[in-house]
């Protein structure tokens, strides 16, 4: 195990092999019994991650629990509930390193009635490890754990049948249950498995491989870890920049900041700003290690724009070459997280990137069976459970399909009684846009420096002054008009208070 | 995706989490400890907000019973920096006598530190309070949040936990209630000292050894900072050479016999360390499942 550790003798060199290393963040799904808990731990113990004082703890509690030796499991199940009960009930973070790569796991719970903690798992995942137990094969939480692999847009899935040690290491128990997790992968083109038979008990083609499975050539589940390559395949390399903060410290200096999305960013890069659509470009990447000439996905950083321009908090900065979509209509893939149910014609909060907003939850298209994949028509979802939805969001919504771009493609629902977040969102597309009636009627112009309002039954801000409805077909005026009209606290929905209007 | 560098990814996330509570809450304030994770802190805070100040005050919970050595750094970096410094004391607990000794450890810490903590956020109206714990310290804290609601009380319930999905942070609270922020979670000790290391950030000098007055009991070393600290028949503190690997009250931090004295040394001993980082903290020991209990009362 020595090995997985740097030599003293060569300290610098160790220094800068670890500044070299990159972070690999997966998650595993498991259900009960299939020993997920026990493999997260032997790769900690394995890779010396575990301290001795932590082992003596884990030894210790184990006295009474119908379990030899080290109980590996103890080692990750933080709550005292969950230690009690022996099952793992949240999400929890664990960390270990080799000299190659650093790594961050997910662990959470495989049972059906988790399925909001392996969602949450798996939404800053690369990499899913999947377990399926050799002597029960491929049962239907395995398809239910493909699919939430699929759906937050994990490419890459390690199935490891543990417990090889029970049914005498066979190849043929082996082989068997591959053709049959094969045959559920069909239907998720997306994604790039990886079969390896293990025990995590006995150690077997964890760290090492075993010289109990002779006929398995392929490299252990931590080899397999530490060389698969890190990073998306098919997520978009445009450049979105979501606008967290505008930073203002003197009259010299106006810079926003915020992570890049995805793509990079060079100074002198056209730029367009959403939802306004006005078009400059970058003067300037600012960050406090100085100026850089580059900026890639990722990096949190300051931009200077050439040109001043009305912007704030949510807004996004994006590449002209290669435009996100924008409506204020979306479907989307939901996750429901909450004990009370969705509610159709419900007002929720969004956050979207780095904007809050209000969305209206307009239909539940349908609801998914987790694990037949069949498709149930029904009027609200229930936790746990997983549908496609429209979603009308009060201002103009800029975004990217969720299969092309994981952070703009993305949000959570907010109850705005109880601040809970109680949905996860995947965007499919935009939806149909005819539900901006309610402000078809009004139009708007601008009169000696004034702006008058005009409805259908001829309501002016401007008291005599006689209103002219101007056409509004162009979305852009029409998002204008919008942006006005909640600043002038004029309700885009009926029954809006004042605290819909805060940001 | 462009594959970034762990320590980098490490930072730019922090760098978002401390610009989204400032966007986002109303009076955020960051929770200083003087410990190696919140001068690391200060750094990011450095460079989220730059070319800006940091937009936020320290709030030092001081216990009375930290290291003299910790105090002299804490004025002078935060000073250095022109960083606006709070500090709260539980006056009354300590004219009531309050020490780990008379009082054992789960008094004087939910009097010291919790109870303090509360009073001091109460008192200056803080509804986000960021602060440098890391989910590998400690099992409980494996599972907390970023983003990490507490009630009017100030407590945490870790069984109902808001999910956090992607890097999208559920900010919202009513009035009374308030957040724990917590940037560093994803990062590792190891990490902690890579950092420290690559960006040449000030630590307070107990964390480097040097020959120090220890009481010395078996394999443990006891700092004599306070008088109460009780001493065994015929005991006399030796000159041991030795360091701190994190940082408390001196009543309840061992020091570790070490001769790593510069940052890349301590790196060295971590790599090759069989126990863990909070092994010397003797709060932690008190109870099965301290730090959760801890927590739900309102710890940090």
């Amino acid at each position: 195990m020595a090995s997985l550790l740097a030599p003293s003798e060569s300290f610098s060199a160790f220094l800068e092999l670890e500044k070299g290393k990159d972070l690999l963040r997966f998650t595993t799904a498991g259900s009960v019994d299939d020993g997920k808990s026990t493999l997260i731990g032997r790769l900690l113990y394995d890779s010396r991650s575990i301290y001795d004082d932590q082992l003596e703890s884990a030894t210790k509690a184990s006295v009474g629990r119908n379990v030899g030796a080290i109980d590996f499991s103890l080692l990750t199940d933080g709550l005292r509930a969950e230690r009690e009960q022996g099952i793992t009930i949240d999400v929890a973070y664990r960390y270990f390193a080799t000299p190659r790569r650093k790594f961050i796991i997910a662990d959470t719970p495989g049972h059906e009635q988790y399925t909001r903690n392996m969602v949450t798992g798996a939404s800053t995942a690369e990499l899913a490890i999947v377990l399926v137990d050799a002597r029960k094969g491929v049962l239907p939480q395995s398809r239910r754990h493909s699919y939430i692999a699929g759906l937050l847009g994990i490419e890459r899935v390690v199935i490891a049948v543990n417990k090889m040690d029970l049914v005498g290491y066979n190849e043929n128990v082996f082989r068997a249950i591959e053709n049959d997790f094969r045959a559920i992968l069909a239907r998720f083109p997306e994604i790039e498995p990886y079969f390896v038979p293990v025990s995590a008990l006995a150690g077997d083609n964890i760290v090492s491989r075993s010289s109990h499975m002779p006929w398995f050539t392929g490299p252990s589940l931590l080899e397999h870890l530490e060389t698969v390559p890190v990073g998306g395949r098919v997520q978009t390399s445009a450049f979105r920049f979501p606008v967290q903060r505008v930073v203002r410290p003197s009259h010299e200096f106006r810079g926003y900041a915020g992570t890049i999305a995805s793509g990079s960013v060079r100074p002198g890069d056209p730029v367009t700003i959403l939802p306004s659509g006005r078009e400059t470009t970058i003067e300037s990447i600012v960050t406090f290690d100085g100026n850089q000439e580059y900026a890639s996905a990722g990096q949190s950083v300051t931009l200077t724009l050439s040109q001043e321009i009305d912007l704030s908090r949510g807004d996004f900065i994006v590449s002209s070459h290669h435009l996100p979509l924008k409506s204020h209509g979306v479907k989307s893939m939901l996750v429901w997280l909450n004990e009370k149910p969705a509610e159709i014609g419900k007002r929720y909060r969004i956050k979207h990137a780095s904007r809050q907003d209000w969305a209206i939850l307009r239909e539940i298209d349908y609801r998914l069976n987790i694990n037949t994949l069949e498709q149930d028509d029904v009027h609200t979802l229930e936790m746990n459970a997983i549908g496609q939805i429209t979603l009308e969001t009060a201002r103009l919504l800029c975004f990217d399909r969720y299969t092309e771009n994981r952070i703009t493609g993305s949000f959570i629902l907010i109850d705005p009684a109880t601040n809970a977040t109680v949905a996860a969102g995947m965007i499919t597309g935009a939806a149909e846009t005819g539900t901006l009636a309610p402000l078809a009627g009004i139009s708007w112009q601008v009169k000696d420096g004034a702006l008058v309002l005009t409805s259908e039954q001829g309501f002016s801000t401007k008291p005599g002054a006689s209103g002219e409805p101007l056409a509004m077909e162009d979305p852009e005026a029409l998002e204008a008009l919008r942006h006005m009209l909640s600043r002038l606290r004029v309700a885009p929905f009926a029954g809006t208070t004042d605290a819909d209007f805060e940001i | 995706m462009t594959a970034r560098i762990h320590l980098q990814q490490l930072e730019a996330e922090s760098i978002h989490i401390m610009r989204e509570v400032v966007a986002e809450c109303q009076r955020p304030v960051l929770l200083y400890s003087i410990g190696k994770d919140s001068s690391v802190l200060l750094r990011l805070a450095q460079k989220a907000f730059f070319p800006g100040p940091v937009p936020f005050p320290l709030l030092h919970i001081d216990t009375g019973y930290k290291f003299k050595e910790m105090i002299e750094f804490r004025d002078r970096y935060t000073g250095e920096l022109g960083l606006n410094l709070i500090v709260h004391t539980n006056r009354a607990a300590l004219n009531e006598g309050a020490n780990p000794f008379n009082w054992g450890t789960q008094r004087c810490c939910g009097a010291l530190k919790t109870t303090a903590l509360l009073d001091g956020l109460r008192q200056g109206g803080f509804d986000a309070a960021i602060g440098g714990a890391r989910r590998d310290e400690e099992r409980s804290r494996a599972k907390e949040r970023v983003f990490s609601f507490r009630d009017q009380r100030g407590q945490w319930d870790p069984r109902n936990q808001r999910p956090e999905l992607w890097n999208i942070f559920n900010t919202r609270i009513h009035p009374g209630e308030s957040l724990r922020v917590f940037p560093l979670s994803n990062w590792t000790e190891l990490d902690v000292w890579q950092y420290i290391h690559a960006e040449n950030i000030p630590i307070v000098p107990l964390y480097f050894a040097k020959p120090r007055l220890m009481l010395v009991r078996g394999d443990s070393l006891l700092p004599i900072e306070q008088p109460f600290v009780p001493r065994l028949p015929g005991e006399v503190p030796k000159l041991v050479t030795c360091r701190m690997r994190s940082l408390g009250c001196s009543p309840c931090t061992g020091a570790i016999r070490s001769d790593a004295d510069t940052v890349p040394r301590i790196i060295e001993e971590l790599v090759t360390m069989r126990l863990s980082e909070r092994q010397n903290r003797v709060i932690d020991h008190d109870q099965d499942g301290s730090m959760e209990i801890k927590k739900q009362e309102g710890y940090f």
